[in-house]
């Protein structure tokens, strides 16, 4: 894990101080709800639904445990006992008060975290594959490069004010984890001829306008890579839609430019950046990578004892293989059947960051699905891993199945929403709670947004649910065919919307069809691709 | 019905105007009228509320509903999470949101 040094905190506890005195200002009427909602924006502090949410910034996703449990005492102390992690690998609080956030946000900085850069059109907390330095297809671990980018992209003087939000994801395997084309800027580090470097995706994205992001360079050489990635902001910078929110983000420019132009924009402007010398020398490289070298894996290559069938089942769901021998990569899921999708309680958040402790080498990842991992776990320990999840009401079996569903805190928290999403969420769980049945459809991403803003990433859901505001009434329209993975697409509306009852109907009915027509290990969306939404319509709208 | 609400400067919880102050609970609440612009703004210089506005309710024997599902859904709390609502010993109290 990356370590602070005296930059990293003097400039964290320096905003904190700063945020203080604006608090104070605020409610002593020095300033305006007007003059202070941007500076609250920087620090992460939203007013939604009932409070003040605040967000924090988890880096690519990774904690150890001393910073999860400061997440639950956070949850515990200055919020109502749970926390909500997000797609984008942060976690929410829902329930924070003006008044003691420069304290919470002090006792956050104590553990190297922060809520800077979690809101406003800047450069956000950059996304990674949660699996990092796990995986057995990685070509180079992704961290350093989400570090450096972390470290470029904080508080740059020149993308603080950027004509919108700026989203970017690093992954470094073929297999994608973390939706890495439907970033603003999507990078999947590859070798050519034993040489590192990265394949740059720009102008993806979701929201309103959903876009897969077109590959601008397949190639950019890893000493190359700050500069050039500087030099894709600005060119966004100097010609993105500052005139219409709606057409702000750089997915729309790529896209009116097209992907050709926005290249040769891109390389002349590089040209220009290399002279600059942004590139870190080696040593800096060398010295974020070493925070990330490989735990003192040890463990003898044993297999679990598989004869409780709960267990194996987990072990079949939940556990993945890891690039060690001896060693496994555990999902633990944030979906117990009717539950609320990525929402953990404090006691909870701590069960997760003691068996980080004992079991996994101090580490932690949250993942773009809102569930957690585990991500050097022994083989030998995997039983007693699962026993302690279980207590803790952690151990559900549903990686990637249809109750692992990604929501949005839809009307039930957002001010922006059109409608609830979490209950459409709980009754489709429900409705599919027995493990054989869901097994039996395999995998299927199922995503939740309560507007069109996409949070949940229905447009990237094998099945996707949108709700929408009719008349003032709940409707929820469905979308099949989206995938956020290496086979990414974008789902289509499939016909009129429907009622909280009749959207989960709908999808059990898309399922039946699914089992009828599936042949050999087709997954729901490998069918729907072969033969097309009729069948599906026929029996949705008969 | 016109009702003036907001949330609390401090805390940021949800309030609503009952004429001569601030309630957390939407019953006491009082028809606005023509005259909300002007408490909203006198309010909300002096800091007794943040982020105020006017919304259209009905009234009803149990007190004022308001008429966006939004606002309903910010009068009593999250519906899925009815112990944190305002009341969490009622359980069928979300039902009022629909
Ligand atoms: C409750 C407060 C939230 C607000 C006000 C909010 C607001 C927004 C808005 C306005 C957009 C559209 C941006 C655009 O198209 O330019 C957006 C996109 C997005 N948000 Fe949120 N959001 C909230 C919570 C969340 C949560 C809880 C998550 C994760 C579960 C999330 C993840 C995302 C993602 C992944 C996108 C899509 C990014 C893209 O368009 O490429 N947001 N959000
Ligand atoms: S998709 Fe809409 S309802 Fe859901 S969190 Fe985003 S802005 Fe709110």
């Amino acid at each position: 894990m990356y370590k602070y040094d005296h930059f990293d905190q003097s400039i964290v506890d320096a905003r904190v101080a700063e945020f203080r005195d604006q608090v104070n200002r605020r409610i002593a009427g020095e300033i305006t709800e007007d003059q202070f909602k941007p500076l609250r924006l920087m620090n992460g502090l939203y007013l939604q639904l009932h409070a003040y949410m605040l967000r924090v910034a988890i880096p690519y996703g990774t904690l150890d445990s001393r910073q999860m449990r400061m997440l639950a005492h956070i949850a515990r102390k200055y919020d109502r006992d749970y926390g909500h992690f997000t797609t984008r690998q942060n976690i929410q609080y829902n329930w924070i008060k003006l008044e003691e956030c420069a304290d919470l946000l002090e006792e956050l900085a104590t553990v190297e975290m922060h809520a800077i850069q979690t809101s406003g059109n800047c450069i956000r907390n950059i996304s990674s594959d949660q699996y990092a330095g796990a995986a057995a297809d990685e070509v180079a671990d992704p961290r350093p490069w989400a570090e450096l980018l972390r470290q470029w992209s904080t508080f740059h003087p020149e993308f603080s004010y950027l004509p919108r939000k700026f989203k970017i994801a690093v992954i470094a395997s073929p297999e994608d984890r973390a939706a890495m084309r439907l970033h603003d800027i999507g990078l999947e580090l590859v070798r050519q001829n034993g040489e590192l470097g990265a394949r740059v995706f720009v102008g993806g994205g979701m929201g309103r306008t959903p876009m897969i992001a077109p590959e601008i360079n397949p190639f950019v050489k890893a000493d190359d890579l700050l500069s050039y990635i500087e030099a894709c902001l600005r060119v966004y910078n100097r010609y993105g839609r500052r005139d219409n929110i709606y057409k702000a983000r750089i997915k729309i420019l790529v896209h009116e430019i097209g992907a050709d132009e926005y290249r040769r924009q891109v390389a002349e402007e590089f040209a220009h950046v290399k002279t600059l010398g942004i590139d870190p020398p080696l040593a800096e490289l060398e010295r974020i990578s070493a925070f990330f070298a490989p735990p003192a894996f040890d463990a003898a290559d044993v297999e679990p004892d598989r004869s409780d069938p709960d267990f194996a089942v987990w072990l079949d769901q939940n556990v993945k293989p890891h690039k060690q021998a001896g060693y496994a990569i555990v999902n633990i899921s944030l979906k117990p059947i009717g539950g609320i999708p990525g929402d953990a309680t404090s006691a909870q958040i701590d069960v997760m960051a003691d068996l980080a402790e004992q079991y996994g080498f101090d580490e932690l990842r949250v993942t773009h699905a809102q569930n957690i991992v585990l991500p050097h776990v022994a083989k030998r320990d995997l039983h007693a891993v699962w026993q302690a999840l279980r207590e803790a009401e952690l151990a559900d079996a549903n990686l990637d199945l249809i109750s692992d569903i990604i929501a949005c805190p839809g009307l039930d928290y957002c001010s922006l929403a059109n409608a609830r999403s979490i209950p459409v969420a709980q009754k489709i769980a429900t409705r599919f709670a027995d493990m054989d049945r869901q097994r039996d459809l395999g995998e299927l991403k199922l995503k939740i947004s309560g507007c069109i803003n996409a949070c949940g990433h229905h447009h990237a859901g094998h099945i996707g649910i949108l709700g929408v505001d009719r008349k003032g009434v709940e409707n929820y329209q469905l979308t099949f065919g989206g995938s956020g993975a290496e086979d990414v697409s974008i789902g289509k509306i499939i016909g009129p919307g429907f009622d909280e009852d009749g959207v989960v109907d709908a999808v059990e009915k898309a399922t039946e069809v699914y089992k009828t027509l599936r042949e050999g290990d087709e997954r729901f969306i490998d069918t729907y691709r072969r033969v097309g939404l009729e069948p599906f319509k026929e029996a949705i709208y008969g | 019905m016109k009702l003036l609400t907001g949330n609390e400067l401090r805390s940021g919880a949800v309030t609503w105007w009952t004429g001569s102050g601030w309630s957390l609970h939407v019953e006491d609440a009082v028809d606005v009228g023509e005259h909300g612009e002007a408490v909203l703004h006198a309010e909300e210089g002096a800091r007794r509320v943040n982020a105020p506005y006017i919304i259209d309710a009905v009234a009803t024997p149990q007190g004022p509903r308001p008429a966006h599902i939004k606002d309903r859904v910010r009068a009593l709390g999250p519906t899925v999470r009815p112990d944190l609502t305002l009341k969490p010993a009622d359980p069928a109290a979300g039902d009022w949101i629909i």
